[in-house]
């Protein structure tokens, strides 16, 4: 079966969603990103949906479970991208989207996580700590 | 109504879902609707679709362009033979749920559409039938 593919950047897992999924995909890629944030020890999670053409009820309430169950692990989500139209359709269609934090770009967003997990850099502080290793 | 195109989808796996989210962005554009006007009709369709699935273990949809006093609008027809809706005002209502999710399909999508309407009868099936207009 097709899966979505999970990339670790740091001690962040960065998903983003090109396909238009079905339930079944949807699930797999809930129960994927619990495993990851547990066997990588993530901190953070950023998910791109700038691609997403509609977020239904049952994305809707994947991407909420996705922010629940990272929570209770210790990291924290963050979704990004989310197109205006689709802003727009969710707040009619009733859903709130509880817990999840969101920005407006991939940008914004790991900055969100970053201060989210209390820290000023990501990257360029852990190589600064890699390079001193290695001196 | 005159009805100037129509085309029937089996829905029986939420693959099938995906596939009239397809039909129904394409079917939208073709029809001149705005960006919010298609992203609203897909994702009632994506909702009435699912619940062909999950309630009725599987159905049909039937996409027709309809016209009717120089307006043209697209009309979703989802049809199913299973356990029907016993309340359906309750089964409308924001937060009803018989299968454990949001209980946001029924009745968010009616928001998202002009026209909604809905008949069941227990033990035969439902049909529920949404219309937006350019």
């Amino acid at each position: 079966m097709d899966r979505i593919p999970i990339l670790k950047l740091g001690d962040c897992l960065l998903v983003s969603i090109q396909v238009d999924m079905h339930d079944r995909l949807a699930i797999s890629l809930q129960d994927d990103l619990t495993e990851r944030i547990n066997k990588d020890r993530a901190r953070g999670v950023l998910i791109d949906i700038s691609a997403l053409e509609i977020v239904d009820s049952f994305i809707g309430r994947m991407l909420s479970n996705i922010a629940a169950m990272a929570r209770v692990l210790d990291a924290r989500t963050v979704v990004v991208g989310m197109r205006p139209a689709v802003a727009i359709t969710l707040v009619e269609l009733g859903l709130s989207l509880e817990g999840v934090a969101t920005a407006l770009n991939v940008e914004r967003g790991m900055e969100l996580i970053l201060s989210l997990t209390g820290r000023k850099r990501l990257l360029a502080g852990e190589l600064n700590h890699n390079a001193r290793r290695k001196e | 109504m005159p009805v100037e195109r129509n085309e029937t989808l089996a829905v029986n796996r939420s693959e099938d879902v995906v596939l009239v989210r397809a039909k129904t962005r394409d079917w939208s554009i073709s029809l001149g609707f705005t960006i919010v006007e298609q992203t609203k009709m897909v994702t009632a369709a994506s909702e009435l679709a699912r619940n062909l699935v999950v309630h009725a273990g599987g159905g049909t949809v039937r996409l027709e362009t309809i016209n009717s006093e120089q307006r043209r609008g697209l009309r979703l027809t989802f049809e199913d033979q299973g356990p029907g809706i016993a309340d359906i005002q309750q089964a409308l209502r924001d937060g009803f749920s018989s299968k454990g999710g949001l209980g946001l399909g029924l009745s968010g999508s009616k928001r998202l559409v002009n026209e909604f309407d809905i008949s069941s009868t227990p033990g035969e099936g439902t049909r529920i039938c949404i219309v937006r207009w350019k």
